[in-house]
């Protein structure tokens, strides 16, 4: 199959039919709608696994006749059976972390993003593109078709430790529900590896004239620090998954010692089960930053649009993507703290965990600095950029606590890590999802989504979020331990019996997920009947708000814009419009000394 | 791909309550009436008996309150007065052939003070069990076996109930139920293809009846000693004593 | 599009949710309304006071820079008749919020390190308290070395129903190892002196939790990981498992009886040993 460069390629192949126009399109902006969309609907799916995790918590023991119809064999006798329990946290998790974060944030916003804000007619490799997306939505399939084989999905939490994931005897996810969570992350880092060859050749060969790096908007930064990430970090995932699959058919035992399980001998020789741990979290942990890098950049972005005013710190956001681009891929061994391993390992990964606080604290301060003097517009997306810095704080101290390994002894594996995990990537992360998908949405739709309600939509999500993870650090204090199905068999946990705090989560998270309901119908409903939206509804200076809404196959026309300054001369004093778009040549402004010309921020 | 995964997976699909067998042979019905032979008898011990272990619960306050925090015996070995053995499963190895109806009525496996009773007990292919938790505690259904693949089902609460049925006949010995959580607990099961099969209790005595006439290989399972076998010919509508003796 | 008054109002609705944030945080976090269970080992004291430095200092943070953006959002809700600032840069200001996070977070790393060298990277007193700590599907179970202080040799191709932690029988050394069945006794060690426990595991991947001990480590088939800690209080604590290992993973609960070496000395002279349970 011959490559056309993106140019040749809208040249030659304007899609005539709705099934190459929609369905099977190679066009970026397309792709990146049906990532977006799936990526919500797999989000939807994890939410709702969510309220039934929830419901055991908050009324443990309580029959639920109507759940044993839905689901006879999870919930016979109208009670949760334990082993289902942790197939939700399993499923949970791991579709949250890949299947709606990383997929909305890296495969959505990448494609819709990307190609627009440089200027490209498209991606690099808009055939691979389009594979990319339907080999995902193949994972998606796989992985929720493992809620209907003998046994139920996998129970291994998303981390997917062996033995209890290597050895079947050991759990009943750990059959043929394990093999399909496998196949399924297998096709997943596929499609990402796909992805991020496509946004890295793009935003490095594809700039159009003038857009140097130092003119990108933060957002294509992000993403493509985050596409470097990823490339480098998910095959490896992807190793460790083929040694397991080959753990558990073919009796190897690259992670799975001589074990006995219900006094069956499982005959292997030489396992190391930190071996897994050492391979999945060397993935793991640039994970989240591959996830928080984009909603980083979707933030700044939002931010300096919205406060009209230059993101403060340009150079140093920059460089702070790149470091913690960098640093994510040495601190792995914080999850590892007391798993067994070297404790001197230990001392070098706290040091690096610790170090990563910097950067992060740099882009912190970089959004105040820039809503300082700002003349804020409090659009929806502003709303959850906002929203993003608050829970982004509140999310990254906690880490403080955990990346120290005397106090994470007494954290790990409790309710403290679900908080500060939930925090970063369940409330900042999605805000990013949430700002981006308000912002771009009249790009990608030619309309604007209803203020209204995006507006209702934010204040119940902010804070029911709140309440929802900031008690778990409380339950964290406490001691309770986490993936625990119930509390009473200890006196140590009776506080989280089925006590205050749970059943106040719970009812808060099932309200919290239906007010999501509002996004959806907002989404939904403006797509087709929302007002229409002109190209730059927004007065924002990047390359995309230069096209249409939406743009035409091949985005431009027939001329590639030509960029002379960066994205963020906003509010430049003496200037008439308080933005100047990157496309402007010259402005003249009014300063006190006569004349001059406005570039990339400098009056010159 | 994705098609032809989905297509598998749904073929595979999560029913576990395994369907009875069929099939084209008419079915035999027990021998009732004058017709049907019997088999009874004792299994007798001789030599030095087996030290059973006490069982102390102490890591489940629900178990020790139920014991009231005294230890039990485990019942692996249980001499009774009469110097009987109880928890014998005594069966038909061989002879019996044909197809027997498959029970409707299930086989009750119940969980009481944190111990399975029956301890062994003996069920058709395709019969239900039926696994019940009375105890006001979690207990694991954890099934192991050789022909019979396993399964492993977490009961949280006093009252729940699970159905499951066997699909393979499997002697005793190599098919046990455990709990995880209360380690010490074991049942043993044996899986048959016909209804011949009785266990042991407090007499140490057991009765097969309904047999058609036929030579018969008798085997006595016990969980520690091991088996014990016998030779009988039963004529039409013939009662006739066998005996086993373990030794040790 | 910039509609001042709905902007005011959002701002200031989103100022007052973030002031009542940092009240209601401030409130409940500094109030110790749900706290750390009561402290009951000698190294969890350290623990505690970084736990506690830490909170301090993330918690001033937090305060800071919530009550901060509170005010930001607050102040420079927009409006058609003004225009923002334009800055870019602030290089003194830049400087100074990066080097300070850099001693901050360089002081947490060197007290972080040097406590986690005393916890985890030096041995333990020689004379020590022993003791072997087995998790497996869900249920933990013990062995003391004996009166020659030695565990004897274990192999699980030896793991049967009366063997079940896999003992040689044949070593000398584990002819007085002391053994449970898992689920049915306690765990008693000495309070006031040093005890070592070395974690097994048979299956799965366990974790040794006692909350009140500050004791967490992993148990790994295949391996004998370790933890040593001094108990400063007599009682029954509670062990729990705090690494995910199968469907009774919340149900895996022991007890760990503190009391005086003496009378976990005459516990254990009552107990069997190897060359009483397995001949």
């Amino acid at each position: 199959m011959e490559q056309k460069t993106a140019h040749e390629h809208e040249i030659a192949h304007k899609p005539e039919s709705f099934w190459t126009k929609y369905i099977f399109s190679q066009d970026a902006k397309i792709i990146g709608i049906q990532y977006l969309i799936t990526a919500f609907l797999m989000g939807f799916f994890a939410m709702v696994l969510s309220w039934l995790m929830r419901i055991q918590l908050g009324w443990p023991g309580k029959q639920f006749p109507w759940l044993e119809r839905l689901m006879p064999n999870a919930m016979e006798g109208g009670v949760m059976k334990p082993e289902f329990y942790i197939a939700l946290v399993t499923i949970h998790g791991t579709v949250m972390v890949f299947f709606f974060i990383t997929a909305a944030l890296v495969g959505g916003f990448s494609n819709i993003l990307i190609p627009l804000q440089i200027g490209a007619r498209d991606m690099a490799f808009p055939f691979v593109n389009m594979l990319s997306y339907w080999v995902f939505l193949a994972s998606c399939i796989v992985l929720i078709s493992s809620f209907f084989v003998p046994g139920g999905p996998a129970g291994g939490g998303w981390t997917m430790y062996p033995p209890l994931s290597s050895v079947k005897e050991a759990l009943p996810g750990s059959g043929w529900g394990t093999t399909l969570w496998l196949l399924s992350m297998a096709l997943f880092i596929v499609s990402t590896t796909m992805g991020s060859l496509n946004y890295i050749t793009t935003v490095l060969n594809l700039r159009t004239k003038g857009m140097t790096m130092g003119r990108l908007p933060l957002t294509v930064w992000a993403l493509f620090v985050a596409a470097i990430i990823g490339l480098l970090s998910f095959p490896v995932l992807f190793a460790g998954a083929v040694m397991l699959l080959l753990d558990r058919h073919l009796g190897t035992s690259f992670f799975t010692p001589y074990i006995v399980v219900a006094e069956q001998h499982i005959p292997r020789e030489g396992g190391f089960p930190l071996l897994w741990q050492h391979l999945f979290w060397f993935l793991g942990h640039p994970e989240v930053y591959i996830a928080i890098l984009p909603a980083m950049g979707i933030t700044s972005e939002v931010i300096s649009t919205n406060a009209r005013k230059p993101i403060f710190g340009y150079k140093t956001m920059v460089a702070s993507i790149c470091a913690i681009g960098f640093l994510s891929f040495i601190v792995w061994g914080h999850h590892m703290f007391v798993s067994g391993m070297n404790p001197w390992l230990g001392t070098a990964f706290m040091t690096t965990t610790l170090v990563i606080a910097v950067p992060s604290a740099i882009k912190t301060f970089n959004w105040l600095a820039t809503l300082w003097g700002a003349n804020i517009r409090f659009t929806t997306a502003m709303l959850f950029a906002i929203g993003f810095v608050s829970t982004f704080v509140t999310g990254g101290l906690t880490g403080l606590f955990l990346g120290n390994p005397p106090i994470d002894i007494q954290l790990h594996d409790t309710y403290f890590v679900v908080a500060h995990f939930h925090m970063v990537m369940g409330t900042a992360a999605a805000f990013g999802i949430f700002a981006g998908t308000y912002h771009w949405f009249p790009k990608m739709f030619g309309r604007m989504m209803n203020e209204k309600l995006g507006k209702l939509h934010f204040f119940l999500t902010f804070i029911g979020v709140y309440l929802v993870f900031f008690p778990m650090h409380f339950l964290g204090f406490m001691g309770i331990p986490r993936r625990y199905y119930a509390f009473d068999q200890f006196q140590s946990f009776a506080a989280a019996a089925g006590g205050s705090i749970n059943l106040l989560i719970s009812v808060v998270a099932i309200a919290v997920g239906l007010a999501q309901l509002i996004f959806v119908f907002n989404f939904v409903w403006s797509a087709f009947k929302g007002q229409k939206a002109d190209s730059n509804p927004w007065k924002a200076n990047t390359l995309e708000w230069q096209a249409p809404s939406p743009p035409p196959h091949g985005n431009w026309g027939d001329e590639l814009p030509v960029v002379y300054r960066w994205p963020y001369d906003y509010s430049v004093p003496g200037a008439t419009e308080d933005f100047i778009p990157q496309t402007v040549p010259t402005v003249t402004v009014q300063t006190e000394k006569d004349g001059g010309e406005v570039k990339d921020g400098k009056v010159s | 791909m994705t098609a032809v995964l989905c297509a598998l997976m749904l073929s595979l699909s999560a029913d576990e309550k395994r369907l009875t067998p069929k099939s084209d042979s008419p079915r035999l019905r027990r021998v009732s009436g004058s017709g049907g032979g019997t088999i009874k008898g004792v299994v007798k011990f001789e030599g030095q008996p087996l030290k059973p272990r006490l069982i102390r619960m102490k890591q489940d306050k629900n178990c020790e309150a139920i014991h009231k925090g005294k230890p039990i015996a485990s019942e692996e070995f249980v001499l009774n007065r009469n110097g009987t053995l109880k928890w014998v499963l005594v069966y038909v190895k061989s002879g019996a052939s044909g197809n027997f109806e498959t029970p409707k009525e299930a086989v009750v496996l119940d969980q009481q003070g944190c111990v399975y009773r029956p301890r062994v007990f003996g069920i058709m292919v395709g019969q239900p069990l039926e696994i019940r938790n009375s105890d006001p505690t979690f207990h694991n259904v954890h099934f192991v076996s050789r022909n019979n693949g396993g399964f492993n089902i977490g009961q949280p609460r006093k009252g729940l109930k699970t159905v499951r049925t066997f699909s393979k006949p499997e002697l005793p010995g190599t098919a046990f139920f455990k709990c995880d959580v209360h380690p010490w607990m074991r049942a043993w099961v044996g899986i048959f293809d016909h209804p011949f099969f009785d266990v042991t209790g407090d007499e140490g005595s057991f009765v097969i009846s309904g047999l058609p006439p036929g030579t018969y290989e008798l085997e006595a399972w016990h969980e520690k000693l091991g088996t014990r076998t016998a030779k009988v010919t039963l004529k039409a509508g013939e009662t006739v004593t066998v005996n086993f003796t373990f030794k040790r | 599009m910039m509609n001042s008054k709905m902007g005011r109002i959002d701002a200031a609705f989103l100022a007052f949710l973030t002031v009542a944030l940092v009240v209601a945080a401030v409130v409940t976090v500094g109030g110790k309304f749900w706290w750390l269970p009561p402290l009951a080992s000698e190294h969890g004291k350290a623990i505690d006071t970084l736990f506690i430095v830490t909170l301090a200092i993330t918690g001033l943070v937090f305060v800071l820079v919530q009550l901060f953006l509170a005010l930001v959002i607050f102040k420079f809700a927009g409006s058609e008749k003004r225009r923002a600032a334009h800055f870019t840069d602030n290089k003194a200001l830049e400087l100074i919020w990066t080097i300070v996070p850099a001693v901050i977070l360089t002081a947490l790393i060197v007290s972080g390190g040097r406590l986690w060298s005393r916890i985890q990277i030096a041995e333990p007193p020689e004379d020590a308290f022993k003791v072997e700590v087995w998790g497996e599907q869900f249920r933990w179970t013990f062995r003391y070395p004996g009166k020659d202080g030695q565990f004897g040799r274990t192999d699980p191709k030896l793991i049967s129903v009366e063997n079940p932690l896999g003992i040689d029988k044949n070593d000398p050394a584990a002819k007085d190892d002391i053994f449970f069945f898992a689920g049915e006794e306690n765990l008693h060690i000495p309070v006031n002196k040093p005890v070592v426990v070395y974690l097994r595991s048979k299956d799965v991947l366990h974790s040794f939790y006692v909350p009140q001990l500050r004791v967490k480590q992993d148990a790994v088939p295949g391996m004998v990981t370790r933890t040593w800690f001094v108990v400063t209080k007599k009682g029954e604590y509670e062990i729990a498992c705090a690494e995910l290992c199968g469907l009774g993973h919340y149900m895996m609960r022991g007890v760990m009886v503190a009391e005086d070496e003496k009378d976990v000395e005459n516990w254990l002279k009552d107990q069997l040993t190897v060359a009483d349970v397995l001949p």
